[in-house]
């Protein structure tokens, strides 16, 4: 059975042509000023489940100013190269607001460590972060990437980094591109043989 | 005005389970196909994988990308419940831990669970005779044999033969092939003396003869999500379900049981229920009641039950009831194989059980512990989910580039893209499951002073591990340790030491609990007989892990299954006899 097959077996072609379809548009479309609400997908799902994501897609939490710190950061930690696009092309600041929301413990550190960086720049450089140039970027982004050789008086830096980090690699290497970056091919129903004979004979386990 | 009314039917049923998990769902179907006009009530919604199963969504298609915000185990998981249910709290008594983790949904539990079907072995039953320690079960791996043989069959499982004194074989479907990592962990097991052997799961890798409702699996690896073409087992799709077209099973859902009502006689009745839909009051009547609700939630309801008859609630004369409850022990190790970064690509998603495992090796006689434990194994190039590339920064400083030059942990940019994708499907990780012995002193109880939002008293949970249990986590650890040393493996995980218990999860952490109505001989140390029947109401049954008297290191599950259909058999003989 191919996954086509396979999905129609299980009813799932339409709607995943449907999602193919919605995600397609969305990703060609770019409003950046105007707060889209995405729609909630409904199936499977608990009433108050569904209630939760649509309270959450209507509310804002970052600023104008903060959406932007986190997109020069993100786009800095996960930059475009020869195989994939970048943070921002797989939406990922949109992801890091919507994750805030959901896990509120993510607020404050995320706020703060945003003006804590803002503080920084404007100390060392006369201008917010965003404002700065690309090498002033780096070379804060610098002070605060490395956890084991970061000054003492950067350790909340690094805190925040590490976070931001984690929600950047997060937010790209789970969305379309980033699957596709990493390689995943699963997820497409098969039938499981076993590790591929090169593969065995690679690390040899062929005997 | 009040418009306060129990709504009463006339109808009387043959028999009124409570709950649709492993236990009710096999009572349900048993009884369903032998003709006894079936009742089955419900806390949760209605569930059937074929609709509502999350399987084959990819992580982009959550807002949360699978974080477990809402599901403990993630925004795909089938679980409709878990460790906090709002409006239905449990408290704890002595500053003591025990995390309950309730599904409210058809079929419960077992729409999520691992699939790890293992049988208990002799020992398992009468280990008492080996160790001096808790009780023998009334009941010996040979009552319980050809129950296990007909829950092979009738539902079932892949692995592999393997003669082993404590882990009888089952009637097996080909097992999974190992994944890479497997492979590197049964080489470094095999070196440390540790046993692994195929996976025993409950998901057909085979079409299962007979069953035109069922198919076989496709290898998405996602049987936490349950399985929108029954290719593994939960209550729901392959108990409940089937059973209702028989026509003469009946489910009531989101029917919140209150107790189960007695008559002058001292007998059951039936049961009293709120309905969540509207908030009413609902009796029922039967000839049989059947308690499926979980070993814990079955105990709130038999001590919630108080009548003259019954005064410390019913089948409680033994004062038993809610004692001995005992969950596995666990700990875990998780590590990455460096030999593995940069490796090819391929679909290894494979099945949602265990491809292999290692079923506990050791003779106790040479060890500071009671009892054993089994290691299941994880890893493997799965679908990237929330928070599974978080951490870089300790990983990526332990390993040289593909310069061969060491790099600055942490970092950003096309490096550290890169080190992400250099790292994928290189992790490892064990966990150890072990026997935890039942004792009186871990129980649940009713607490005077609090109610759910139903208005029904909740339990309070008193629960210590001891030294028994700890020092098994400490041998756990240094067994992990072990392998990942033999596999070439590097830890990335804490290493656990006395000052956490060596990792041994809080009780109720593993889901595995059990015991809390257990059966026995002796009414006096024992609220059922070995047939799960109540000593001191004989048309009253228990059908969930609540009857077990100590559990083995291996997952409940499929005990249940098999004392569920043994009870419902011997239900049918009874009635045949007029005895009940």
């Amino acid at each position: 059975m191919n996954r086509r097959e396979s999905l129609k077996a299980i009813g799932l072609t339409s709607l995943s042509a449907a999602m193919l379809l919605e995600t397609d548009i969305g990703e060609a479309q770019t409003v950046p000023q105007k707060h889209t609400v995405p729609p909630v997908d409904e199936e499977g799902r608990q009433p108050f489940e569904i209630e939760r994501d649509k309270k959450l897609h209507a509310e804002k939490f970052f600023t104008a100013h903060e959406m932007a710190t986190i997109a020069v950061l993100a786009d800095i930690i996960i930059p475009r190269d020869a195989k994939s696009g970048s943070a921002s092309d797989a939406k990922v600041p949109d992801f890091i607001e919507f994750m805030v929301k959901d896990i509120p413990e993510n607020k404050t550190p995320m706020r703060g460590g945003l003006k804590w960086l803002d503080i920084q720049c404007q100390s060392r450089y006369n201008k917010n972060f965003v404002e700065c140039s690309h090498p002033q970027q780096i070379e804060m982004v610098t002070e605060i990437a490395y956890p084991q050789k970061a000054k003492p008086e950067m350790r909340q830096g690094v805190a925040f980094f590490n976070r931001m980090r984690d929600l950047t690699a997060t937010g790209f290497f789970t969305s379309k591109i980033g699957l596709a970056d990493i390689g995943y091919m699963g997820n497409a129903p098969g039938k499981w043989e076993g590790v591929p004979k090169d593969v065995l004979k690679q690390y040899g386990f062929d005997s | 005005m009040t418009d306060f009314q129990i709504k009463k039917t006339s109808v009387t049923y043959d028999a009124v389970i409570v709950g649709s998990g492993a236990g009710g769902g096999m009572a349900g179907f048993v009884l369903a196909n032998a003709g006894l006009k079936v009742l089955m009530l419900e806390a949760g919604p209605f569930f059937d994988p074929a609709k509502d199963s999350l399987q084959l969504k990819f992580s982009w298609e959550s807002p949360r990308r699978g974080a477990g915000t809402t599901r403990d185990f993630g925004d795909f998981d089938a679980a409709f419940g878990g460790w906090q249910l709002d409006g239905e709290p449990y408290t704890t008594k002595d500053r003591t831990q025990f995390d309950w983790f309730r599904s409210r949904m058809l079929g419960g539990r077992t729409n999520h669970w691992g699939r790890v079907s293992l049988r208990m072995g002799p020992k398992d039953f009468k280990g008492h005779d080996v160790d001096g320690l808790t009780d023998n079960w009334p009941i010996s791996y040979d009552d319980v044999k050809p129950f296990y043989d007909k829950v092979d069959r009738m539902i079932g499982i892949y692995g592999t033969v393997e003669n082993l004194e404590n882990e009888p074989d089952g009637i097996y479907l080909p097992p999974p092939k190992p994944r890479l990592n497997e492979l590197f962990i049964k080489k470094g097991a095999a070196k440390a003396g540790v046993t692994v052997i195929a996976g025993r799961g409950s998901v057909l890798t085979a079409d299962l003869p007979g069953n035109k409702d069922r198919h076989a699996c496709f290898y998405c690896g996602q049987c936490s999500r349950s399985c929108k073409i029954y290719g593994d087992f939960s209550a729901s799709s392959c108990l409940v379900i089937p059973a209702m077209k028989t026509g003469n099973l009946k489910v009531i859902t989101n029917a919140m049981v209150r107790q189960v009502t007695t008559g002058p006689d001292g007998l059951a009745t039936g049961v009293s229920y709120i309905s969540k839909n509207d908030l009413q009051e609902y009796q029922v009547n039967a000839k049989v009641v059947i308690l499926g609700a979980s070993a814990c939630e079955s105990a709130r309801l038999l001590l919630n039950s108080k009548s003259a008859q019954h005064p410390g609630g019913l089948a409680n004369s033994s004062g038993i009831v809610g004692k001995y409850l005992h969950d596995s022990t666990g700990a875990s190790l998780s590590g990455f194989l460096p030999q593995l970064m940069d490796r090819k690509r391929y679909n290894e998603d494979g099945v949602g059980s265990v491809h292999i495992y290692s079923p506990w090796w050791l003779d106790n006689k040479k060890l500071d512990f009671p009892r054993g434990y089994h290691i299941e194994y994880g890893g493997g190039m799965h679908m990237p989910l929330y928070g599974s590339t978080n951490g870089i920064q300790n990983l990526n400083g332990m390993m040289p580039g593909k310069d061969g030059k060491m790099k600055e942990a942490g970092g950003f940019g096309a490096g550290l893209k890169d080190d992400y994708r250099r790292f994928y499907g290189t992790q490892v990780g064990m966990s150890g499951r072990g026997t935890a012995i039942a004792r009186e002193d871990n129980y649940c109880g009713i607490d005077d002073n609090v109610v759910d939002k139903f208005g029904i008293p909740v339990l309070r949970f008193h629960y210590k591990w001891t030294d028994a249990e700890i020092k098994q986590a400490k041998h756990m650890q240094e067994t992990f340790q072990s392998v990942m040393h033999e596999m070439g493996a590097v830890i990335t995980s804490r290493i656990q030491g006395p000052e956490t218990n060596y990792g041994l999860e809080a009780p109720g952490r593993i889901i595995h609990e059990v015991g809390t109505i257990r059966m026995g001989d002796d009414p006096k140390k024992s609220a059922l007989n070995k047939y799960s029947q109540a000593h001191d109401c004989k048309n009253l049954f228990v059908v969930d892990a609540a009857p077990f008297v100590q559990q083995g290191d291996k997952n409940a599950t499929w005990t249940i299954l098999a004392l569920s259909m043994r009870t419902s058999e011997y239900i049918i003989e009874q009635r045949k006899k007029l005895n009940i």
